[in-house]
Order: C-alpha cells, then sequence, then structure tokens
C-alpha cells in the first residue's frame, strides 16, 4: 500500500469511530507498532479491532499455538455435544487482515527498552503493548497437585490444545456406572466464576444419559458461587440425587490431592475417594506478567480503570483474566470488551491524544445446564477513580422458577448462548 | 460478503488512487454514521455490525424511534418474551441508547 492510501485508508477508519476521532491522528507517525502478548479472546479481539480501525498501525501478535481452543463450550464437549474442532480457531483470518503473527513465547519484558524477549533469543520492539496472556495454574499452591497430578486429576482450565479437556472426556467415557466425579473448586478469584458449576451440570447430563449410578462430589472452597441459585434450582430438577455440592464451611476446602489413592483431602482431615477428578486449581496471572513484575501481591495485574494501562509500567495494557478488575468477572467477554477500550486508549495516548471517555465494559456469562436449558449473568460496568463499578439497577441473573413455568425462558438463553460464542468468536478470530 | 465496515475502508482507498469522473463524484453515497465504542457491546451477541444471529434479532437498520421505544420497554418489563435485554436495558442512560439507536439505524439491512 502506497503511504498516500496508507494514510486515507487510517483516516477514513478513524472517521468510523467518532469517540476516537481527533485531528491530530492525521499527524501521526505511520506504522507505530502495538504489539500484544496472547491470542486468546483478549489479545485476538484487540488485534481484529485495532487492524479494522486503526489501520495505519502494524499490529504483531506474538502467541505460541498455532489455534485457540476456547475455555467457553468446552464443557458441552464433556458432554458429549461439541467436538474439539468446534471450540478451535485458527488465526488465518486476522493474519489476512493484516496482523503479523509470531508462534513463540514471550519470555520477558523489557519496559524500559520496550522490548519484548522470546523463547527463540529474538526480540520484537513495541511503541505500546497489550499484555493479555491469561491465567497461569499456582502449582504447588494445592500440596500434591503438580503437572504430573494434572495427567491424573485433569484442570481443563487452561485450554493450550485441548489435551486437558480431551483428557477429562476419555476418563468419563471410562468411569465405571456407580463411580464418583470428584470436583476441587477454589476459591476467587478465578477464571470464569460460573465455569465449575456449568461444568458439574455438563458432567451429570452425561452421567444421567450414560452411567445413571454414578455420582458427582463437588468440594467447593466457597459458600457461595455465580448464579448458585439457579444452578441449584436446574441440579434438582434435572439430576435429583446425582450431585452433592459441599461448601468451604461444611469442610469442602480440598488441602490436598492424592494421586496414588485417588484421593481429595478436605480441611477438617476428611478424604473422599474419587475416581474421575477435575481438579481446577488455584490461579494468578500468567507467569510473563508475573516475571514482568506488573503483578502485586495477589498475583494479578493493578491497572488504570480508563485505559488498563498497568499501574506499574508505562505502555503496558493489560486485558483479561491476568488483570484485577473486580467486580468484573475473569470472562471471555469481559477480555473481549475492555480490549476494545484499552487499544482505543493506547493508541490515544501514543499519538498525544486523550483516552476515550465514557467507556462502558460489558458482560453476558452464559451457562448451559441442560439440554436446552441456558441460564445467564449480566453486568453492565464502568470505570471510576476506585476503580471498576456495576452500573446501579442494572445486570443480573436469569429470573428463578420451576422449569415448568420458565420452560421457554431456558431454551432461549441456550439458544442465545451458542448466538454468543459464535458471534465472540467471529469478533475475534473472524 | 462485504462488511459495511470494510466498504467504509475500501471507499477511501478507492478515493486516494483513482480520480473520480465528474458522474462518479455527485453520487456521493451516503454518509456512515460512525460506529461508537459503546456499540461493541452489542455485536457480542448480535453480531458485528448488528445482523442477528442464531435467533438474536437484527438490529441494523432498526428504525430509530422503535429501538429508542422497544429499550423503554425492556426496561420497564413491558416485553413479557424478554430474555435477558431488561438486565441489560437498564444499564444504560437515554443519551446513550440514542447513540446506540443512531448508529444501528444507519447500517443498511
Amino acid at each position: 500500500m502506497s503511504d498516500i492510501s496508507r494514510r486515507n485508508f487510517g483516516k477514513f477508519a478513524i472517521a468510523g469511530l467518532s469517540t476516537l476521532a481527533a485531528p491530530s491522528i492525521l499527524q501521526a507517525k505511520s506504522g507505530a507498532r502495538l504489539v500484544i502478548i496472547g491470542g486468546g479472546f483478549g489479545g485476538a479481539s484487540a488485534a481484529r479491532f485495532a487492524r479494522t480501525n486503526f489501520p495505519h498501525i502494524d499490529v504483531t501478535v506474538i502467541e505460541p499455538q498455532l489455534t485457540f481452543v476456547t475455555c467457553p463450550y468446552g464443557n458441552l464437549l464433556l458432554a458429549g455435544a461439541r467436538t474439539l474442532s468446534d471450540i478451535t480457531h485458527p488465526y488465518g483470518v486476522l493474519k489476512r487482515r493484516g496482523v503479523i503473527f509470531i508462534h513463540d513465547w514471550a519470555d520477558a519484558i523489557e519496559p524500559d527498552k520496550k522490548l519484548v524477549k522470546l523463547r527463540s533469543g529474538k526480540t520484537v520492539a513495541y511503541d505500546k503493548l497489550i499484555v493479555s496472556p491469561g491465567i497461569g495454574i499456582k502449582w504447588g499452591a494445592l500440596p500434591g497437585y503438580d503437572q504430573a497430578a494434572a495427567q491424573i486429576f485433569p484442570h481443563a482450565w487452561v485450554p493450550e490444545r485441548g489435551e486437558q479437556v480431551l483428557l477429562l472426556r476419555k476418563q468419563l467415557e471410562a468411569l465405571p456406572d456407580g463411580g464418583v466425579v470428584g470436583f476441587a473448586i477454589p476459591g476467587n478469584p478465578f477464571r470464569c466464576p460460573p465455569g465449575p458449576y456449568e461444568r458439574i451440570s455438563l458432567v451429570a447430563n452425561y452421567l444421567k444419559k450414560h452411567k445413571p449410578r454414578a455420582k458427582i462430589l463437588a468440594l467447593d472452597a466457597k459458600d457461595a458461587f455465580s448464579k448458585q441459585g439457579l444452578f441449584q434450582d436446574a441440579w434438582n430438577e434435572l439430576y435429583p440425587g446425582l450431585i452433592e455440592w459441599i461448601p468451604g464451611s461444611k469442610d469442602g476446602k480440598v488441602v490436598s490431592i492424592d494421586t496414588k489413592e485417588k484421593v481429595f483431602q478436605t480441611e477438617f482431615g476428611t478424604r473422599h475417594k474419587i475416581d474421575v477428578g477435575n481438579v481446577i486449581p488455584p490461579q494468578s496471572a500468567a507467569k510473563i506478567a508475573i516475571d514482568a513484575g506488573l503483578t502485586n501481591e495477589t498475583g494479578f495485574v493493578p491497572v488504570n480503570p480508563y485505559t488498563f494501562e498497568a499501574t506499574k509500567a508505562k505502555d503496558i495494557h493489560v486485558i483479561g483474566d491476568a488483570n484485577i478488575a473486580g467486580p468484573m468477572p475473569k470472562s471471555g467477554f469481559i477480555a473481549n470488551s475492555t480490549s476494545k477500550q484499552a487499544v482505543a486508549s493506547a493508541i490515544a495516548l501514543l499519538e498525544g491524544r486523550e483516552a476515550p471517555k465514557d467507556p462502558i465494559y460489558f458482560n453476558t456469562c452464559y451457562s448451559h445446564v441442560g439440554d436446552d436449558y441456558g441460564i445467564s449473568v449480566v453486568g453492565v460496568f464502568r470505570p471510576s477513580e476506585k476503580g471498576f463499578v456495576e452500573t446501579p439497577n442494572s445486570g443480573g441473573v436469569s429470573p428463578r422458577g420451576p422449569l415448568a413455568e420458565k420452560k421457554t425462558q431456558r431454551k432461549l438463553e441456550a439458544q442465545y448462548a451458542d448466538a454468543w460464542y459464535a458471534s465472540i468468536t467471529k469478533d475475534a478470530f473472524g | 460478503m462485504l462488511r459495511t465496515a470494510s466498504m467504509i475502508m475500501i471507499a477511501g482507498l478507492l478515493a486516494a488512487t483513482a480520480t473520480p469522473s465528474a458522474a462518479e463524484s455527485r453520487k456521493k453515497p451516503a454518509k456512515p454514521v460512525p460506529a461508537p465504542l459503546i456499540a461493541q457491546a452489542c455485536s457480542g451477541c448480535h453480531g458485528q455490525l448488528g445482523q442477528g444471529l442464531k435467533g438474536t434479532p437484527r438490529l441494523s437498520g432498526y428504525e430509530k424511534d422503535a429501538f429508542a421505544r422497544v429499550w423503554s420497554e425492556f426496561r420497564d418489563n413491558q416485553r413479557p418474551a424478554a430474555t435477558i435485554m431488561p438486565r441489560i436495558a437498564r444499564g444504560y442512560s437515554d443519551t446513550e441508547v440514542a447513540v446506540l439507536a443512531n448508529y444501528f439505524s444507519s447500517i443498511r439491512r
């Protein structure tokens, strides 16, 4: 593309985003470098949004995997309702849109030099860096649970190439009828707050059809969880007697894992024999965020709620599950929603303009709990000087009520969940 | 299918690389309404240009006043068949709804 057409290309795109537009953009230097670490919901959405709306910026994504396997809809794979290919998204479209992909690990960031060091030994220079690496598992934080233990009791919480979720599915298929499926669920914060409970529901869905004498034992470090009333209503109606959920105050907190004896041990010393076990381990921001010194004592990254710039490093904007954004959940939708404000802010600041004002961050988390049975939680959030704030009187969960009364709503929400998955993955990867 | 956003950019590219004839320069396309950042949330379920999919309603081309009216009906729980929109609708001010209505009404169906 010629310089002239390149500039015009940028001008028209900027005109297409009034909230971002400012005359000074036209003096922007061509080819400023936006580098993104991570090609998940946050990173891919950021790359797509940047290419579409700021085509004068060079966009590079550093992502070790050649395709992205989503955590959302992975639980449907456990129920046999999706395959791995249904939840795997290639980066071809983004590449064709002009996003440069470097399939390597980002091993270090040097904020002073504005460099990312790759595992291959190469370095990548940036003008603005978006860090969206997701979570890291705190190996060893739960005694007995390390990488080797994850081959016996899979976590299936970090997708990589889908190995973990496939392993869990295979184990469920091999479970003898009458066996016990155990879940170890951590305290907050963790990726996808309703995720463990959707997983319990969909494993129950599978067991009810194929191993009707099997049981689920869900051991939880917490006393309350996302969409709790709705999940428990569904469990009682759809899977009566199949699921036992034990809260932290009733000795639900798993404190050690014994892979040899296949036991989950809880706080007060109870040893639960498990046939198939899913350990959702304690989490932090991914290693690169910790190594770069971006995290605080929580293990996650504090950020400016308007721009997502890390409070500990200039020109590094951190989005997705790695940051601290409560009360917003660590979800794919929030990663997608906030990626756009982060990119628009990063580029505005780079070009000497103010970050877009009055952003709204939006989330809907759908959960499938059975066939044609979906529930949701909605959140509309805004930034403030004190952090992120949920907009008063808005959001909340689906109405409760017996299935006989709510059948249409549950069916529609299951359908809208599918619409969400199709739409959000298109927005990020398509 | 070309999306409107792409077409806006392609129009820009053509304008820069070709000299339009007198006839062409008279045929100015309708000015597209800029996509506001707050409309990005809608694309999470209704498609990137509000085209609707898998049962979520189409927003593109939605008549402006009807959009605002339906929104306030969601907000006031006056649509008995609604599922998640009432919870969403209460999170947006009238000014923000007007911005969304203006944008989606400007996208050709």
